[in-house]
């Protein structure tokens, strides 16, 4: 069924709800911002006008039957899916869904250990037990690669009674496994894939970019609209193929997600949408030109490394999202997250993220060359004022997780405060990351190794931003003293 | 019929030249290019509707942003000139027989063209064999640019718009590079004199400051700028601008001025005390 992608039926919903001028006796109570003009003189009364319940001309979303359907369905065949759920939780709230949907307790599920904080805690909901796929490392640019076919196939031969195989499609940083490989490969073996493609909305609108999950015959996708597709923060869709009950996942998505969904979340949804169908193609060649034209300025800096297409290996690295400005800044001396700081501090850029060696600038349709240009320079600047020498900078490995206890029932067990350097050797009862990327150093489950607070100490004296723990101040770390 | 070219100089204020005609008008990749005849004013040019030049009192604006730095370095060679695509900066650098080169880099091949057809009055020597126009940006320019320069003039547009780059501390800090040991660089500075606009004095002179050993700033009158007071900004590694100038050696040049005098020199760098204040906050 051919669908008209210039249709964009919540927006259109809302408008006539405008033009009836409905006396509102329902909530929210802030009745079009009449009940709150600080709030609607910041936000505009556009907005607030539009914030508003569910009522029958405006469907509703958990059970959804006209217009949210219908916005739905245009989803769906603009992302080439049989499905799309919109989601207002985030990407997260797609993710758990996901992984809800496919393990029940106990079930195994195979997945990259670089996954997102939101993959682990819905096996802390599930009570899933992970089965890491070491990710390949690139020593050079200190970062996590994605999964092999061959490390995939060696884990689905030792864990044939797996239910679901998890796909970063890319990383962060734009890096892609074989999705279509590794995906007939877990449908021989009767396991679902799902593919967590925070980072690829785009991948869905240019054939230029890597391959997207829905095309490679995923069962599930977890789509950031929020990130390169242009919808508000919070704003995401669930993606689902032709082997999933639809019903059933809405079923899995109504326990946690809220019974009053914005549609100011929705609609930029919807229009977002009907944006990337009909404009997606040009929008991405514009990024890519942007972020290649970056990358050259960059390159020729000096010291700077801003990797593209050359670093893929056909296994591990098998695509390269080029539309990701990722630059790893070892030889210049300094960790990513010092050059993230200079940038915010001392030239007033402020960039997505900064880790140990590396920082990533995104780059999308609203950028111009000049900012492009005052990255470059302050870049230029950075490396004139602060380069050192590199010795003492951290090797980063592959630090292999010995998960010892389910998520779950490490994350529910009884569990004791201890100072950070009196853990070794205890499993951890929490999360420690830096936030963003958000991938964890330590799960629930795992046991903690001198590796690992060694790593953790490093981070926190770069600088790092680092979240997860009970102990907001890192300090301290929950162990697990129960069975 | 009336036709009056408006520009807001805050949101209460308006500033308004009755317009005899209007002879250009061009949308270019980068802002919007128009310009006008006025009786009071002559003709001027506007960017994005902001006033760029008049021909009634650009001498004012260019001989000071030429003269004071071309005053204090008695041995100017070679000149990096960012902006200033209506040539006003240029006729006055070629009145010195000693300079060898001067690139001008300019974003907006237009602003060019249109000064070079409809403002004869300072897009004069442009053609001066000494001039090299490099249509890009400043401060992509810049970047690859390492102990060239004598002096650095920075004849930018106010710091919202395609000009923005050009107030932000990368540049100040590849300027510094782009220049010798002895270079000095020349800024418009924008205006102390209304709020928005003392803002973003006070921010681009934090940025210098940090970048440069010796920042100092001094002042013109333009009547047709924003509450007409307009600062200019001079920073070197090595002169001091009052104290390393040589007025009897420029007199002795014979150079004709209608603002710039080397009375005038010293004293422009004496502010008034709001003005003195408000660069010590951000020191």
């Amino acid at each position: 069924m051919e669908l008209n992608q210039t249709e964009m039926p919540v927006y259109e919903a809302l408008q006539q709800m405008k033009r009836e001028r409905i006396v509102p006796f329902d909530v929210p109570g802030h009745k079009h911002g009449k009940a709150n003009l600080e709030l609607t003189e910041f936000l505009g009364e556009k907005c607030m006008s539009v914030d508003v319940n569910s009522m029958k001309p405006l469907d509703n979303l958990c059970h959804p039957i006209s217009v949210i359907k219908r916005a739905q369905q245009l989803a769906a065949d603009a992302f080439k899916a049989a499905n799309a759920f919109f989601m207002v939780g985030g990407t997260t709230s797609a993710v758990q869904t996901m992984i809800l949907a496919t393990c029940k307790e106990g079930d195994k599920i195979i997945m990259p250990r670089n996954v997102h904080r939101s993959a682990i805690n819905a096996l802390i909901l599930s009570g899933a037990i992970p089965v890491y796929v070491n990710p390949d490392s690139d020593k050079r640019l200190g970062i996590s690669l994605g999964m092999s076919v061959s490390e995939v196939e060696k884990a689905i031969e030792e864990n044939p009674d797996a239910k679901a195989v998890m796909v970063n499609n890319p990383t962060y940083y734009g890096i892609c496994s074989d999705i279509r490989s590794i995906t007939q490969l877990a449908h021989r073996h009767g396991m679902k894939l799902l593919a967590d493609e925070a980072h690829g909305t785009h991948f869905y609108f240019d054939e230029e970019l890597p391959m997207a999950a829905m095309e490679a015959g995923a069962d599930f996708a977890s789509v950031s609209m929020h990130k390169s597709g242009g919808s508000l923060t919070q704003s995401s869709i669930l993606l689902t193929g032709q082997g999933v009950n639809p019903d059933y996942v809405r079923q899995i998505i109504n326990l946690t997600q809220t019974t009053s969904g914005s549609y100011l979340l929705l609609s930029s949804l919807d229009m977002s949408r009907k944006n990337l169908a009909l404009n997606g193609r040009e929008i991405f060649e514009r990024v890519r030109a942007l972020a290649k034209y970056a990358r050259d300025e960059i390159n020729s800096i000096g010291d700077y490394y801003a990797y593209c297409r050359e670093i893929i290996n056909h296994d591990s690295i098998y695509d390269f999202d080029v539309t990701k400005l990722s630059v790893n800044t070892f030889d210049v001396g300094l960790a990513g997250i010092e050059v993230y700081d200079l940038l915010r501090d001392e030239y007033d850029i402020q960039i997505e993220f900064g880790d140990i060696g590396n920082i990533l600038a995104y780059i999308s349709v609203g950028d111009r060359e000049r900012e492009i240009e005052r990255l470059a320079s302050a870049l230029a600047e950075i490396r004139r004022r602060f380069k050192k020498d590199k010795k003492g900078m951290f090797d980063h490995e592959y630090i292999n997780p010995k998960v010892v206890m389910s998520p779950k029932n490490a994350f529910f067990n009884d569990k004791r405060q201890v100072e950070l350097n009196e853990a070794k050797g205890c499993v951890c009862g929490e999360f420690v990351m830096c936030y963003p990327p958000g991938i964890p150093i330590l799960a629930p489950g795992e046991i903690i190794t001198q590796e690992i607070l060694d790593y953790i100490r490093y981070a926190k004296e770069k600088g790092c931003f680092m979240t997860g723990t009970e102990d907001i101040e890192i300090k301290k770390i929950n162990i697990v003293t129960g069975q | 019929m009336e036709l009056w070219f408006t520009e807001r100089h805050t949101s209460d204020v308006k500033f308004s030249i009755k317009v005899d005609k209007q002879l250009f008008s061009a949308q270019s990749d980068f802002q919007r290019i128009d310009v006008f005849d006025s009786k009071e004013f002559g003709r001027f040019l506007t960017l994005d509707g902001y006033m760029m030049l008049t021909e009634r009192d650009e001498f004012i604006y260019h001989e000071m942003i030429v003269h004071v730095p071309m005053a204090v370095h008695q041995s100017v060679k070679n000149v990096l000139v960012i902006g200033a695509g209506d040539g006003g900066v240029i006729r006055e650098l070629t009145k010195y027989p000693a300079i060898e080169n001067i690139d001008m880099v300019e974003i907006d091949e237009l602003v060019v063209e249109v000064c070079k057809k409809y403002l004869p009055l300072t897009s004069c020597r442009l053609d001066d064999e000494r001039v090299n126009i490099i249509y890009q940006d400043g401060l992509k320019y810049v970047r690859t640019r390492e102990n060239e320069y004598d002096l650095i003039i920075v004849d930018s547009t106010d710091p919202f718009g395609p000009g923005e780059g050009l107030f932000t501390k990368e540049f100040y800090g590849n300027c510094y590079k782009a220049l010798k040991e002895d270079g000095i660089i020349v800024n418009q500075h924008e205006s102390p004199f209304y709020q928005e606009d003392a803002l973003a004095m006070q921010r681009a002179h934090k940025r210098i400051v940090e970048s440069f050993g010796i920042s100092k700033v001094y002042q013109a009158h333009i009547p047709t700028y924003p509450s007409g007071h307009w600062l200019f900004g001079f920073s070197s590694k090595k002169y001091h601008p009052t104290k390393d100038f040589d007025a009897a050696a420029w007199n002795m040049l014979g150079i004709k001025t209608k603002y710039y005098n080397t009375r005038l020199h010293v004293g422009a760098f004496a502010l008034p005390s709001y003005v003195e204040e408000l660069l010590r906050d951000v020191e």
